[in-house]
This record gives structure tokens, C-alpha cells and sequence, in this order.
């Protein structure tokens, strides 16, 4: 098995070795001709051949069913795929790992297991829950499924012109609601929420808490005791890992209470022909065969970024999100808007802009051709933009893997859009 | 830049900033039809005024990208004043001049002649669309939406 080197971490330094990381990712040197500046990280990172590396080594070592077989194999094989239950929920200092960290496809199944529990087991018709005007369509829709479902009442926390919550109204939309569910970090307006003032209040009030850390979890080393939470939902994609897992904890004394979402295999003690007993934690949550060797891959995700120091990974994008503002301010003055906070502090790496009037597709056809890979569209995010007035913004999104050079990537790239569009 | 150019011709570009036929008919007595690309969050609104035999006036509003936006402008340039018929069939051939990619792609879209180009006028400068297969969802909206308006002519007279 590959030996895993401190990956791209100058020693006893605050700041990331940038050409030592990109050297991990194999793609920056195989993806084809051009140069390739990948600014698209919100939407899937990448992969460095570390995690690539334990897949391939599962599949052609050690692959069996979990929790099925009584041969060697399959012992091996359901060990690793629970020590990778335990290494993610290390990574979000979850207190009981092993019982609380269930796996998932993505965050979005994740956050549909909440609400689906939820509407069969926690809320009752006309009972409120309370979201944000800024939440990804994947921690809206959900909800709005189990009002269509259920009859409850939602209510929505605003947000300014900066991006900034509206607290001043929480208290009064709290009361009487049984659960809130924010995101820790706007995947368009970068915005980093209060969420830990906000479990405080919600407490309470008696109010539980869930957070979506899909554009968080990825950035900023997170420790859910920390936050105070009760649930959060984070994908694997976007923080280095493969595709198709997803991961909710929740405090083992909630998942208890809650009623399971999928049925199947694995997620029962007892089937009768009238009736099921649930498995126990966290197998009442993951019917049907898991996601293995993507749990695995995960798991040496999270490890990758916890040797590189979650700490640093965060400086890096204060750092480039500072350098970002300061180039596009020289370079176009009033004619790009970043949305969102103006404090790199307050707000992850990911940079919605507006450029005059040229539309996000034609920015980002043309950035394309400069190798730039930003995201133009409404980010699964329509209530959201239009309470910022637009249909769709282009959206560059930075990760351990940028430095200054895919910024001026970008901005020639901008600067170019004005041959076709004045 | 040489790919993009043959995208963002200057026709295109022309009528993306100054649009042809852009704005309302009193509807009714026009008939309407909204198209919406969920992707990229394009909108645009065709209104049709007919006597039941032509276009007597189009026009479209919305937002969206130049390629959606000079596509629908193109449209009415093309349709306005024809009959319903004619209008039928330059939507058949702008889509059949969309789909040589899908085709050429071994698509389930069945085998279709390539488009009579010189009948298409104007609208031949959006042929570039098809190598930007992503776009071609924008350069397309305009049509199917106004393919919905003769469908409502048709069946409400």
C-alpha cells in the first residue's frame, strides 16, 4: 500500500505548498492540451492519486460485501469500510463516531434522510421549521416536500445586501419551531454563518439545530461539539473524495428517535411478513449495500487534508480570496461585482461575480477557452438569486490547489470577454 | 480564439445587443408561451398576434445569453409575416441545423438530412452553435417556445 507522505505541507509553515499538492492531483497533467486553471471546486474537487490510490488497492485486495460474510474477506473488507466511519467522524469531531456517522450518496440524500425521518417520526401537521433565504435547492426542496406532505409551515431567515443573516428577527422565528436547518456557508454568497450563536439561541428555545456543511466541511476544520449542532450533512466529492458518498452525523440520542428513511437489507434486526425492527445505529440509516470502497476513499480524503492542516487549508483562501479582491479591483474597478460578504474572513473561497453586463454563460464559453473552469448558471440556488436581482452568476471557487497564477488565469480570461462583448 | 468566433459571429452579437421585435403584445388577443431552460436559468416570452393564417406580429422578451438572446431575435426576423405553415417549417430546419451534432453523435435522434442552409438566411450564423453542444439549449429555447404558441394557435381557433 502506498506510503502517505505529509502531502504538499511546507514543514513548520502557515502556508500550503501549492506545486507539492498539485503534484498529487494527477489530472493538472492529464486532462489535455491546455493549461488548466480549476476554479470550480464548490461544484467537485479533485482527486490526488492518494485517495485514487486505497480505491484501487480495496477493489484489487480486499472487496466483499460489509457486514454479510463470515470468511476472511469480507471481514476485512467490512473493518475497513467501519474504520473509515470512524476516520470521518474524527474529522468532524463527532463524540461517537462509530454509532453516528451514517453514509449516505451525497449531502443532498443526507439532508432528504433528515427530512424524510423527520415528516414520519418529529413533526406534526402545521409544526414549524425554519430555513434561510440562502439555502442550496438540496436543503430547501426537501422541505418544501414535507409541507406538500405534512402541512408545516416554513419560515425564512433574510439576509442583507452584503450576505449577511438578518438575526435581529431569529428569536421571534424560533419560537415554537422544532428545527432550523442553515447552511454553515452559502455556496453562492460565501457567506460563513453564525451557526454556532445561532444553536445557542435555538437551544433555547428548544429548537434543534441541522447544518448543511457541504461548502464547509471541505474549508474549515469543523468540530461539531464546537458548533453545538445536532445534525450536519457534508458531501465526499467536494473534499477530495469520490463521488456518489455522503455523510450525516447526528447525536446518537436523535438518530435513536429517528424513524430509518430507506428500507432494505442491512438496515433491519427482524423482518416478519407484518411487520420490521430496525437495525441498530448506525445500520437503521444505510439500507442496501454502501457505498464501500467510496467510504474508504473518503477516509484517506479526510487524512490528506488533515496532514496538509485544516488551519492552513483555511489560510490558503483567506489568502487567495484577499488576493482575489485586491487584482479584480485593480484590474476592473466598478465593473465586477463579487456577491456576498466583503470580508475574506467572513466568507469560504467561492467568488460569484457579475462582469458588466456580458451574461455568466458567455463569460464562462469564453474562460473556457482560456482553460478556466468557473460555474455559470443559478447554482441550485433560484430563490436565491432572485433576491439578488439576477438569473444566473459566474462562479469561480478556490481550493488547495490555487494560487495566484489561476487568479490571473481568470482575470485575462475576463479581460478577454470584451473582444466579443465590449 | 479561432472556436469561439465561429460562436460569437458578428450577426449574433448584433442582435444580442440590439434585439429585433423585443417587447409585449396585449395577450390576449396575442397568444403567449413562456419557454424556461432550468440549467442557466434563461426566460424568454413569445407573443404571437395571427389571423389564424399568418404571423401577423411577433414579439419576445426575457433574459438570457447572447446565443439565447440573438436566437430569438433571429426567430421573429425569420417568422414574422409568414404563415403558420412557413413558420412550422423554419422551425423544422433551425432544429434539424441543431441536431447535426446530436446526430453526428450517434444520438438516439434520428438520421435527419442536413438543413437547407441557404433558406435559412440570417440564422445560418448560429450553425457555430453546434459545436458548443452545451449552448444549444440556448439557441433552441426561443423556438421550441414558440413552437407551444402555434400549438395553442392551432388548437384554440
Amino acid at each position: 500500500m502506498e506510503t502517505m507522505t505529509t502531502p504538499g505541507a511546507a514543514e513548520a509553515a502557515d502556508t500550503l505548498d501549492v506545486a507539492r499538492i498539485r503534484a498529487d492531483f494527477p489530472i493538472f497533467d492529464r486532462h489535455g492540451d491546455k493549461p488548466l486553471h480549476y476554479l470550480d471546486s464548490a461544484a467537485s474537487a479533485q482527486r490526488p492519486i492518494q485517495v485514487l490510490a486505497v480505491m484501487d488497492e480495496y477493489y484489487e485486495t480486499t472487496h466483499a460485501n460489509v457486514h454479510r460474510g463470515v470468511y476472511g474477506l469480507a471481514e476485512r473488507a467490512t473493518a475497513q469500510y467501519e474504520d473509515a466511519r470512524v476516520a470521518i467522524g474524527r474529522f468532524v469531531g463527532a463524540p461517537d463516531p462509530t454509532h453516528e456517522i451514517i453514509f449516505t450518496k451525497n449531502a443532498t440524500e443526507s439532508l432528504n434522510l433528515v427530512s424524510n425521518s423527520f415528516a414520519r417520526g418529529l413533526l406534526s401537521p402545521g409544526d414549524k421549521v425554519v430555513l434561510t433565504k440562502m439555502e442550496h435547492h438540496a436543503n430547501l426542496v426537501p422541505w418544501l416536500m414535507v409541507k406538500e406532505q405534512l402541512g408545516i409551515e416554513i419560515e425564512y431567515i433574510d439576509h442583507n445586501a452584503d450576505g449577511y443573516l438578518e438575526l435581529d428577527e431569529l428569536d421571534a422565528k424560533l419560537d415554537g419551531a422544532k428545527l432550523i436547518s442553515l447552511t454553515l456557508c452559502s455556496n453562492v454568497l460565501g457567506t460563513l454563518n453564525p451557526v454556532k450563536e445561532i444553536a445557542e439561541r435555538a437551544h433555547a428555545a428548544g429548537v434543534l439545530v441541522a447544518a448543511d456543511g457541504a461548502q464547509y466541511v471541505p474549508h474549515i476544520a469543523t468540530d461539531v461539539q464546537d458548533l453545538g449542532i445536532d445534525l450536519l450533512a457534508f458531501t465526499g466529492h467536494k473534499m477530495l473524495g469520490p463521488t456518489g458518498i455522503g455523510v450525516l452525523w447526528a447525536k446518537a440520542e436523535l438518530l435513536e428517535r429517528m424513524p430509518p428513511f430507506l428500507g432494505g437489507g442491512e438496515m433491519i434486526l427482524d423482518v416478519r411478513l407484518d411487520g420490521y425492527t430496525p437495525n441498530e445505529l448506525p445500520h437503521k440509516f444505510e439500507a442496501g449495500t454502501p457505498p464501500i470502497a467510496e467510504a474508504i476513499g473518503l477516509a484517506a480524503a479526510a487524512k490528506y487534508l488533515s496532514a496538509l492542516g485544516m488551519d492552513r487549508v483555511r489560510a490558503h483562501e483567506i489568502a487567495l480570496t484577499e488576493y482575489s479582491f485586491k487584482r479584480f479591483e485593480e484590474t476592473f474597478g466598478h465593473d465586477m461585482v463579487v456577491h456576498g460578504p466583503k470580508n475574506p474572513l467572513d466568507r469560504g473561497g467561492v467568488l460569484s461575480f457579475a462582469y458588466r453586463n456580458v451574461h455568466p454563460h458567455d463569460i464562462s464559453q469564453v474562460l473556457d477557452q482560456f482553460g478556466v473552469c468557473v460555474r455559470a448558471g443559478h447554482h441550485c440556488a433560484k430563490p436565491l438569486m432572485r433576491t439578488l436581482g439576477v438569473a444566473a452568476t459566474a462562479r469561480a471557487s478556490l481550493y488547495i490547489y490555487n494560487d495566484e497564477s489561476d487568479v490571473e488565469g481568470l482575470i485575462e480570461a475576463i479581460v478577454a470577454t470584451k473582444s466579443f462583448f465590449g | 480564439m479561432q472556436g469561439l468566433e465561429d460562436l460569437y459571429r458578428e450577426i449574433i452579437l448584433d442582435h444580442y445587443k440590439n434585439p429585433r421585435n423585443s417587447g409585449q403584445l396585449d395577450s390576449p388577443p396575442a397568444h403567449r408561451a413562456e419557454g424556461y431552460n432550468p440549467l442557466c436559468g434563461d426566460e424568454v416570452t413569445v407573443y404571437v398576434d395571427s389571423d389564424g393564417e399568418k404571423l401577423v406580429d411577433i414579439k419576445m422578451s426575457g433574459q438570457g445569453c447572447s446565443i439565447s438572446r440573438s436566437s430569438a431575435s433571429l426567430m421573429t426576423v425569420a417568422v414574422k409575416g409568414r404563415t403558420l405553415a412557413e413558420a412550422r417549417e423554419a422551425i423544422r430546419t433551425f432544429k434539424n441545423m441543431m441536431s447535426i451534432h446530436e446526430a453526428a453523435m450517434g444520438s438516439e435522434a434520428e438520421e435527419q438530412a442536413p438543413a437547407d442552409l441557404r433558406t435559412l438566411g440570417e440564422l445560418a450564423a448560429l450553425q457555430g452553435v453546434v459545436k458548443f453542444p452545451v449552448r444549444i439549449k440556448c439557441a433552441t429555447l426561443a423556438w421550441n417556445t414558440l413552437s407551444q404558441v402555434l400549438d395553442e394557435i392551432e388548437t384554440g381557433e
